[in-house]
């Protein structure tokens, strides 16, 4: 598989290590009153879609960019590709 | 033997001789041939013996697709077993032996199994041999295994290398017969930039092994002149020897070129070399293969596909036999007899199972339509066939054609399903196809030259105006269509005889009618069942024959009964060309420490640990066992000062302005209040809650620490960090290094340890222990202005420093060390005397952070901060984890302090019975100590916080031992930590 990198193009995944669902850039707020499920939740339980999936790579071998890749399931085919970081902003990440 | 099949033609160099042997006859033949052509020409038939049931064999076919003639080549370690003679380009002094048989080639003892084939149907393996149970680990498959088979491994190590490369290209061009060639033209006239690959070591395909004509010209010289055209573009790039094998996600493929294997040596250059191609666009121009007819005793040597007698008479100029024979279904097993007529070669007979008008005269051949072939005689070679009017014909040779099947493999290998084309009953390349592929030539069903030539050249322009390339101007050339009328016929009826469809794997039609009979209707399950398709070829020849006979079992279509799935390899790969240059060492490689070579200079035992090669201990004169090497090690650190490489920790440099509000977030302790020049111990955990990593994290500025995690996780923890960073909390101001490679790291442990880096470092630091005291970091100077980090951290339990200066600097500074140090008698220990002084410290380390224990199993659990979030905090509070009676980090003492412990003994209270339920934890670390002069242990008991001085049973089923410890402090050296603060 090739991954169009946003900032470097395309790369061979063999440079990348994949982590999985990018729901886990949604870490629940440890001070939620029902913090425990949604933690257990976020730990523990992944959708497994055959089609598209948003899943976490990280370019090791290259800049060290966590990327958030869109790909088919049935096809590998990637649709998107972007900066982790940017996602996570975008999600309302923040302190 | 001369070469007395030998006739005019061919694209062979007559005027020089090459000389091979096989089985150690010498034999001669010229450049330009295979094995297969050669061995051909010297008359030798007989070249192999069949997988199962040991019948003689010969040569079949005349490319990749051979199933019958597999030899050894060459001798020594260079041995290479199960190589198809039909590819092997011939080199002066090849020398090639023979297979699979027991004695010589000619009576081997093997061939036995052929009269016991009526109890070696299909599946035998399944139901005999069942009883006694026991003998079929011992008796029943050595010998199966011993008698069955193929080539010998040579059992020595691949002298030759292998490498790896990587190439970019708008179309990949896959088989360089007619289609693929045009494609290539259209592609390479446009400035795309082309690869053309074919598995041949000369490109054109069939147009080397037919008499058609392509601009008043032979075809092979045709391919000639676009081969010169092709070479003059920059932009294309022509790789013969070179197979394509497998197609993959997003265009790209595997390539095996064989760059050396048709000459006597490599030279020390790559014997082969696999490629990564990447490719915006490909053309799968793969080419047909024949197929076969099945009727009683086809195999023998001398039944060969028709197409492939025509190519050693027309590219080789060899005549496979005297007196041949020909068996069609089709208008293209004529074109053998005619080829041959114009030749010379006597025809006995054509038999077509078609009732048609001849397709040709050939003077001198019983012409039989609507007939078909029976059976043969002729066990080392064929004599005679016996036709279905019962009428027998002498021969030599029996050339078979049963129609062409398109080579659709590298179409299926992203799953997509061939379909099949009634009308030249076949299979061709279905819809879904690898992205970015299109399919040209006889591949796609295009069986003629003058459709495969115009296809090849139309597909690949359109794909040139896909990629915004301006196409080519249309091809002119002026070729024919040649008939090409089939009218399928899979097998003979009235054969009494076995029929073979797998010639490699031994499968007969009575093999696919029984695995019918038995149930297994899928055609994945008769293939396993029966093994057919299943040998190194793939079944080539066999496949859509077995599918014809099982459709006819089952009363289904062809199409419905469907093709198993294609998956690479398309041929064989070696396994030194997957490995490439990653053997041996190489595979993976050493990391060295800075004081590497000194260590090797003072004779260091090495151990690998991760990727590193770390000093164990260092023995010294007169000691007989590594004991005495780390005890003297331990000795002497404690009682004067002692020097061990640590830079394998991992170490990450972590500036910005939030740096402290983000340790706080990954590590479970504060970091955020930590004075500048300070140094802490901090533990992470795994989201889960989960002990993860441990190690010291140094505040150097404001805005500036470093990080140290264990020598094992550095990789992860600095991936987890950067996840953390980028994923969790985006906003932060905080950046990222790893530096364990950019400095060099010892520690320097014992009381003289402050007396050894006050000699060193430069005069303007105060080190005392009020200026520098225990847990202090600082960046100073040392041999007189060299930069250097130092943190006065212990691991030991000793006042202790490390010290760190850049990489390059750290052979000399272990130099340095060890001579300033020998006022004091210092002593440099290896990772043994390391894990022996934190086992007498009650350290945590890799025994005890198991991904199994939590904070509050390492006796932990207070330092995990109530007023912050951290990762792992949430799920660390589950009651699961934070039990009454939860294992506790606790020190071992054999209660007879002779006794030694052993790690991985469980404990058993006393009065219990040594059983499962009754587990109570385990030892985790042990070692002898001596400072206290007998065996210490750490280890995990239940509520072992509260059980200090009781006495345990440590059970050791597996070595059936058990001894009485006593439950202490995991502090066995200095509990209250006075020695580190002087």
């Amino acid at each position: 598989m090739i991954i169009e990198h946003p900032l470097l193009g395309p790369r061979d995944m063999a440079e990348f290590v994949y982590l999985g669902d990018a729901a886990l850039i949604n870490r629940p707020d440890w001070q939620d009153p029902d913090a425990a499920n949604k933690y257990y939740e976020y730990q523990y339980l992944r959708d497994n879609p055959a089609g598209l999936h948003r899943e976490l790579w990280y370019h090791e071998q290259g800049d060290r960019s966590w990327l958030v890749v869109t790909r088919d399931t049935l096809t590998h085919e990637i649709t998107n590709v972007e900066l982790a970081r940017d996602v996570a902003v975008e999600e309302g990440r923040s302190r | 033997m001369t070469q007395y099949n030998r006739i005019d033609g061919g694209l062979i160099d007559r005027s020089r001789v090459l000389n091979f042997s096989f089985n150690g006859k010498q034999m001669q033949a010229h450049p330009g041939d295979t094995l297969a052509s050669a061995l051909l020409a010297n008359g030798q038939k007989l070249v192999g013996r069949s997988f199962k049931y040991h019948r003689p064999r010969g040569i079949f076919s005349a490319g990749s697709e051979e199933p019958n003639a597999m030899v050894q080549l060459r001798s020594g370690a260079y041995l290479e077993p199960n190589t198809k003679a039909t590819v092997v380009e011939l080199f002066e002094g090849l020398s090639a032996t023979s297979q699979n048989h027991r004695g010589s080639l000619e009576f081997d003892l093997m061939a036995v199994n052929d009269f016991l084939a009526p109890f070696l149907s299909t599946g035998f393996y399944y139901k005999t041999f069942m009883w006694p149970k026991k003998f079929w680990e011992k008796l029943y498959e050595p010998i199966i295994r011993t008698s069955a088979g193929l080539g010998k491994l040579s059992l020595q190590e691949d002298p030759d290398c292998y490498d790896k490369g990587f190439l970019h290209c708008d179309l990949l061009v896959i088989g360089g017969g007619p289609a693929g060639i045009s494609a290539a033209l259209s592609a390479g006239r446009s400035g795309a930039q082309v690869i053309l690959a074919d598995e041949d070591f000369i490109i054109g395909g069939r147009l080397n092994s037919e008499v058609y004509e392509i601009d008043q010209m032979a075809g092979s010289d045709w391919v000639l002149t676009a081969k010169a055209e092709l070479e003059t573009m920059d932009n294309v790039r022509i790789l013969a020897r070179t197979t394509i094998y497998g197609a993959y996600d997003h265009g790209i493929f595997g390539a095996l070129e064989r760059c050396n294997d048709h000459l006597a040596s490599t030279n020390n250059k790559p014997r082969q070399i696999l490629w990564r191609i990447y490719s915006k666009r490909s053309i799968l121009t793969a080419g047909s293969t024949e197929r076969s007819i099945a009727f009683g005793n086809n195999d023998r040597p001398g039944v060969m596909l028709a197409g492939s007698v025509r190519t050693y008479v027309n590219r080789f100029g060899v005549a496979p036999g005297k007196q041949v024979a020909i068996f069609t279904n089709n208008d293209d097993g004529w074109r053998t007899a005619t080829d041959m007529a114009a030749k010379g070669v006597s025809i006995s007979a054509v038999i077509d199972s078609r009732e048609i008008d001849p397709r040709a005269k050939i003077s001198g051949a019983g012409l039989f339509l609507g007939a078909s072939v029976v059976d043969t005689t002729g066990r080392k070679g064929i004599k005679s066939i016996t036709l279905s009017n019962g009428q027998t014909i002498e021969c030599d040779c029996l050339a078979v054609s049963g129609g062409w099947n398109p080579n659709v493999h590298l179409s299926g290998h992203q799953r997509g399903r061939p379909e099949w084309r009634e009308d030249i009953a076949t299979f061709v390349p279905g819809k879904q196809l690898p992205v970015g592929m299109a399919c040209a030539g006889a591949a796609n069903g295009n069986l003629t030259l003058n459709s495969a030539l115009h296809d090849g050249y139309d597909i690949a322009g359109r794909q040139m105006h896909d990629l915004g390339f301006e196409v080519a101007k249309p091809l002119t050339v002026d070729a024919e269509d040649e008939s090409c009328e089939i009218t399928p016929f899979w097998h003979v009826k009235e054969s009494r005889k076995r029929a073979w469809l797998d010639l490699q794997n031994d499968v007969t039609v009575k093999d696919i009618k029984q695995s019918n009979l038995e149930g297994f209707r899928s055609v994945e399950h008769l293939k396993r069942y029966t093994t057919l398709g299943m040998a190194t070829d793939q079944g080539k020849t066999a496949n859509i024959l077995a599918l014809a006979i099982m459709a006819e079992c089952t009363g289904k279509t062809i199409p419905q009964t469907g093709t198993t799935i294609y998956r690479p390899p398309y041929t064989p790969v070696p396994m030194g060309a997957m490995a490439g240059r990653s053997r041996g060492k190489d595979f993976r490689p050493f990391r060295l420490t800075p004081s590497h070579q000194w260590a090797e200079q003072h004779g260091a035992v090495f151990v690998e640990t991760g990727n590193w090669l770390r000093a164990q201990w260092y023995p010294r004169r007169g000691e007989t066992t590594w004991r005495q090497s780390v005890d003297r090690e331990v000795e002497q650190t404690r009682k004067s000062v002692g020097i061990c490489d640590v830079t394998t920790l991992g170490k990450i440099d972590i500036q910005g302005r939030d740096a402290a509000e983000f340790l706080n977030k990954v590590y479970v302790n504060g970091f955020a209040k930590l004075a500048v020049g300070k140094t802490r111990y901090g533990l992470m955990l795994r989201e889960d809650g989960i002990a993860y990593d441990d190690g010291t994290t140094a505040r150097l500025g404001e805005h500036h620490f470093v990080m140290t995690t264990t020598t094992a996780n550095a990789v992860l923890v600095f991936r987890r960090l950067e996840f953390a960073r980028q994923c969790l909390w985006p906003d932060l101001d905080v950046h990222l290094i790893s530096i364990t490679d950019g400095w060099a790291q010892y520690a320097v442990a014992g009381p003289n340890s402050r007396g050894l880096i006050r000699k060193i470092a430069d005069k303007e630091y105060d080190l005392s222990n009020e200026a520098f005291p225990f847990m202090a970091c600082k960046e100073i100077s040392i041999c007189g202005g060299t930069l250097a980090r130092l943190f006065r951290i212990s691991f030991s339990g000793e006042l202790a420093y490390e010290i760190a200066v850049p990489t390059r600097f750290g052979g000399s500074l272990m130099e340095i060390l060890m001579e300033a140090g020998k006022e004091f008698d210092v002593v440099a220990y290896g990772t043994e005397a390391l894990g022996v002084m934190r086992i007498e410290k009650g350290h945590a380390a890799g025994n005890e952070l198991i991904g199994q224990t939590t904070a509050l199993n390492l006796g932990l659990d207070r330092m995990v901060s109530s007023k912050k979030d951290c990762i792992g905090k949430v799920l660390s509070q589950r009651d699961a984890l934070n039990e009454e009676d939860a294992n506790r980090l606790v020190g071992f003492r054999p209660v007879d302090r002779s006794h030694q412990l052993v790690a991985g003994a469980h404990f058993i209270s006393k009065g219990n019975q040594p059983v499962m339920l009754n587990d109570e934890g385990w030892m985790t670390s042990v070692c002898f100590s001596p400072t206290l002069g007998h065996s210490i242990g750490l280890g995990f008991i239940k509520r072992g916080d509260q059980r200090k001085g009781e006495i345990v049973r440590a059970v050791n089923p597996i070595q059936n031992s058990e001894i009485e410890v006593e439950i202490v402090s995991p502090h066995f050296v200095d509990p209250e930590g006075e020695r580190l603060r002087v």
